[in-house]
């Protein structure tokens, strides 16, 4: 960092506790950056002229007499069209060995779009998962997260939906993802030749924590850009949302707020909001659509973090392993996208509802049916076949690894209906039943 | 002159401010950051320090800004023009905004100024008024908007002039009032009123005891709303929530329905704002959004706002109640609410109450709820809000503070379960938790029993036992297994399912089964507590379920169809056939 003539300097630190530090200071302006013996922090507290900075790195080492510099401004993201193909850290600055980015420098965290102006969600993105676009399909500005236990392959579903999306440009936001699985994505992006509609923002695991903070806004800041600007449909992936909470707990506590429930600071709520909320429909046909990871401990959405999640997204999707297939599956039954009756049927065939509809609950029997024989309980000839039925419709369809467009998800789902199930077993409406019936 | 004063400490949205003068709790100052005017409203004051919450962002505030004060409350705007309008939480008009972003610092007028409007005089020359005295009428859509005394107005004034019938701008002056110190005040069509103090301009409060018609059949006929009572929905993400609320503003029987969205996702709103312009009112024939008022501040919008845009929806609804009209006020949900109260608390460094909130949310809470109701107005007429608000429990638990708080104060409660929003049984409103203490009121029951029928809150009761009933007999069922219990068992199980696929559900998709008129709800009602006061023959249990599908099939088609239509009758007809089959001889 190089100072410059106009920046105001000062050198009585007040006081210092593992993530802030209080230096006695005038005329500064809050949530303002600055740089603490040349580490990035921001004003998160002003009482008179004693100022109370967040130094994003922590404060270990840092003496009352350090220098802290006021930069006259809150952060910024320098955005442009050269940002396609690049990494960045928390901070926006590239972490790619490549030049600075040159463009318009936009503070983070800006306004929300006024509601009126506003466009009901009406696109589908196609993903190629058809658990996904088949039975829970994503609407462009839709804001919607993986609940997922760590041990399941969250980054590896994001980073195919990254690669297969329709979308003109694909943010990424990495928020403590092990270091391992930042080189995994840089990888598979650089093989993919998919780099030139991939901007990525990263905090590992060995980055400090705090500076997470800054991540999801720098993404929503670029995405902004594209989405108005270039009036792009941009596709920003987070992950993992948990540990971004996380960060929010650590400096609440550090200023002496009262917790509320799981020690999650009492601002959660707008917190998340605030974020999730960007994912928006413009009229003029850019979106910002946000697919971000929760991941949960033992699988318990009552915590705060996945419930506060799970009242401001639009549904949630859930992994599974299907010890039958040994496969990871998305789960028909607790997964929802609550966007997609603006879509299927709609932007998609006109069987889809039926046909998603029908195959969930034949699903469903199945489970029943195993459910049956676990309890030792005789199948009847019609659960034999349920079953039969969802160990194909598990493999074929439900699997992340499958990638096919939803016209064959369809078709798919009517061969499966058609090879196990008479006609009035399907209960689909008889016109298409007419048109697509594929059994006896 | 006015209070001036500088800021000495900014933590996120609460700023300290040093006074030079007099200030008052919950007094509205602006904050000068650089040329943009912040709104901000002072809620505690220590010494010469007034601590205010900033509705707007506080990015780049810095020490030494200036502020004034207004020397009034947050207030609203009222007068002819809200109808159909969407307004953010301080009631700035969402429309005439610049921009596609929400820029900090811009506020809209709530009324259109240039509109002329037809005005009628109610009053003549020499009229004792008073506060909310009727002195004339405009039309305002198809709302007889009448133009009152301001509510603000002390004692009685005489009317010494009044404008003819014409055509006027909300700020024209349409009457000049002597007041009792003997002053003349001109008064044009507007008024305001600080949002967090009641209107109390009306002759009395009576117990309300008037139905309150939804068309939802598991309210109407389980747990009934009247008018000017409250109620809340609480339920856990996923359990259809909104949707009811949408339901509820697409048909229940009020002359106006204000929507306040409170902290929720903006999607939501902008279905809204797409479907309602477009749906059709079923009893006028009229576009949804004529009866509509939408006070919008979304999640992502700052949190003193939201906690504004309560208070907001709630005056602007008693404004109009003072005009003899019947309103539906809807808020989804109080839970932001209560939280952007805990937010406040928590940077006050208050000392918290269960779970971070403030310690008085049930005081907060109660006074609300207590705003709402039927009223006698001094002209002998009469009005009503109904409030309904929804309630988002952390984790799904009900045993959350806003929630009990909530309970103590509503008098409905909808409980939405997880267990039958799993199993698609909508609207997920479970009837056994459920409860609506208008049942017990004695005016409430002799008003049914004039309204719609003779001892109709029996039969009510009697359906509830019948689902507890068929409860314990499937918690028997479950544990004792399908053959080890009496055949009774089933009957008596299936009899409560009847009334579940009957009664409770209802298609919110179908254009005939989504609204239930009141006199239909009677009909099937005791058709279905026919068949429940029925004894059946049965030997075996297999039989049991089979048999009852059919009966639930018969009757959910009559549900389908057009009240006492051909088609009605003739599935009516089947459904007694069937009954016949295997009603036990007597």
């Amino acid at each position: 960092m190089k100072t410059k003539a106009f920046q105001r300097i000062y050198t009585r630190i007040e006081n210092i506790t593992k993530a802030t530090c209080t230096v006695l200071a005038d005329g500064v302006a809050n949530e303002e950056m600055a740089y603490v013996d040349s580490r990035p922090a921001q004003v998160v507290k002003i009482a008179g002229n004693r100022i109370t900075l967040q130094v994003f790195p922590g404060t270990q080492g840092i003496a009352t007499n350090a220098e802290v510099v006021f930069m006259g401004k809150p952060p910024t993201v320098t955005v442009s069209d050269a940002m396609r193909g690049r990494f960045f850290n928390a901070y926006g600055q590239p972490i790619d060995g490549g030049p600075a980015i040159e463009g318009e420098e936009r503070e983070i965290g800006g306004p929300s779009v006024n509601p009126v102006r506003r466009k009901q969600p009406s696109e589908l993105i196609a993903t190629g998962i058809a658990g996904i676009d088949l039975n829970n399909t994503l609407v462009t500005g839709q804001k919607i997260p993986f609940f997922a236990d760590p041990d399941q392959p969250y980054n590896i579903v994001m980073a195919d939906v990254a690669l297969r999306a329709k979308a003109d440009i694909i943010i990424l936001g990495g928020m403590g993802m092990p270091h391992d699985d930042y080189l995994y994505y840089k990888t598979l992006f650089d093989n993919a030749g998919a780099l030139d509609r991939i901007i990525s923002f990263m905090n590992t695991t060995d980055n400090p924590p705090v500076e997470r903070l800054l991540v999801p806004d720098m993404c929503l800041t670029t995405a902004e850009y594209f989405a108005v600007e270039k009036n792009a449909k941009v596709l920003v992936l987070l992950t993992d949302m948990t540990l971004f909470a996380d960060a929010l707990a650590i400096v609440s506590n550090r200023m002496d707020q009262i917790p509320s429930k799981d020690s999650m600071p009492g601002s959660l709520y707008s917190d998340l909001a605030k974020i999730y909320e960007k994912a928006v429909q413009f009229p003029d046909g850019g979106s910002i659509t946000i697919i971000a990871v929760t991941t949960l401990s033992g699988g318990d959405i009552t915590h705060a973090i996945p419930d506060n999640t799970g009242y401001i997204t639009e549904g949630q999707l859930y992994l599974r392993r299907d010890t039958d297939i040994g496969k990871v599956i998305i789960d028909p039954f607790r997964s929802l996208s609550r966007l997609k009756q603006l879509v299927i049927g709609k932007k998609s065939r006109k069987d889809h509802p039926q046909v998603m509809n029908a195959g969930v609950r034949l699903y469903a029997d199945a489970a029943n049916a195993k459910t049956k024989l676990e309890n030792g309980f005789d199948l009847s000839d019609y659960d034999k076949r349920a079953l039969d039925f969802a160990h194909e419709y598990s493999r074929e369809l439900l699997a992340i690894d499958v990638n096919i467009d939803v016209d064959k998800m369809l078709d798919t789902s009517w061969a499966l209906m058609g090879k196990y199930f008479s006609k009035d077993e399907v209960g689909i409406k008889q016109e298409f039943m007419d048109k697509h019936w594929a059994g006896k | 002159m006015s209070t001036r004063g500088k800021v000495t400490g900014i933590v996120a949205n609460l700023v300290t401010i040093e006074v030079d003068g007099p200030v008052g709790q919950n007094e509205i100052c602006y904050i000068d950051y650089l040329g943009t005017k912040l709104m901000a409203e002072v809620i505690k004051i220590g010494g010469k320090n007034a601590y205010v919450q900033v509705f707007e962002s506080t990015r780049g505030l810095f020490v030494g800004c200036t502020a004034e004060f207004t020397g009034h409350m947050l207030e609203v705007t009222l007068g002819p023009g809200m109808l159909s309008r969407n307004y953010d939480g301080l009631q700035n008009n969402l429309n005439t905004m610049d921009g596609t972003f929400l820029q900090r610092g811009q506020y809209t007028a709530a009324l259109d100024d240039t509109t002329l409007w037809e005005f009628k005089p109610l009053a003549k020359v020499n009229d004792i008024v008073q506060s909310a005295d009727w002195l004339g009428e405009v039309t305002e859509g198809w709302i007889n908007h009448k133009v009152m005394v301001p509510f603000t107005f002390a004692g009685t004034g005489t009317i010494k002039s009044i404008a003819p019938a014409g055509t006027y701008k909300v700020h024209d002056t349409i009457a000049v009032v002597t007041d009792s110190e003997g002053v003349e005040r001109k008064l044009d069509m507007t008024m305001k009123w600080p949002v967090k103090i009641e209107v109390r301009t009306y002759e009395n409060k009576p117990r309300p005891f008037k139905i309150f018609e939804t068309g939802i059949r598991c309210i109407d006929a389980i747990n009934p709303m009247v008018e000017g009572g409250t109620g809340f929905i609480p339920g856990p993400f996923g359990c259809g929530k909104t949707v009811l609320q949408h339901l509820l503003a697409k048909h229940a029987e009020a002359d106006l329905i204000i929507v306040v969205a409170c902290g929720e996702r903006a999607n939501e709103v902008v279905e809204i704002f797409t479907e309602f312009p477009e749906l059709d009112d079923p009893r006028t024939g009229r576009k949804l959004m004529e009866r509509t008022i939408i006070i919008c501040n979304t999640s992502n919008m700052p949190v003193a706002a939201r906690e504004a845009s309560v208070y907001t929806g709630m005056t602007i609804a008693e404004y109009y109640r003072a005009m003899g009209l019947k309103i539906l006020l809807l808020a989804d949900s109080t839970s932001r609410w209560a939280q952007a109260l805990r937010e406040m608390s928590n940077r006050m460094e208050e000392l918290p109450g269960p779970d971070a909130f403030p310690m008085d949310l049930p005081a907060i809470i109660s006074n609300f709820y207590s705003r709402a109701g039927y009223v006698n107005l001094r002209n002998g007429t009469t009005g009503s809000i109904t409030f309904i608000g929804t309630v988002s429990p952390a984790g799904g638990n009900l045993k959350e503070p806003v929630t009990e708080s909530t309970k103590k104060a509503a008098r409905a409660f909808y409980a939405l379960a997880q267990s039958r929003a799993d199993s698609k049984r909508y609207p997920a409103i479970d009837p056994i938790d459920s409860y609506s203490k208008y049942l017990e009121y004695a005016e409430v029951v002799e008003y049914f029993d004039k309204a719609l029928e003779k001892g109709w809150v029996d039969k009510v009761l009697k359906m509830k036992d019948m689902l507890l009933r068929g409860k314990e007999a499937r918690d028997q069922i479950n544990i004792l297994g399908d053959d080890g219990v009496p055949v009774e068992y089933h009957i008596t199980f299936n009899k409560a399912e009847i009334i579940d696929f009957i009664i409770l559900q209802q298609d919110a998709f179908d254009t005939i089964d989504q609204s239930t008129s009141l006199d239909r709800q009677r009909y099937m009602v005791n058709k279905v507590l026919d068949i429940g006061a029925t004894a059946f023959a049965f030997d075996n249990f297999d039989e049991i379920s089979a048999y009852f599908k059919k009966v639930i099939n018969l009757l959910k088609q009559m549900n389908y169809q057009e009240y006492k239509s051909e088609t009605f009758g003739s599935f009516e007809k089947e459904l007694e056939k069937l009954l016949s089959e295997r009603r036990k001889a007597a």
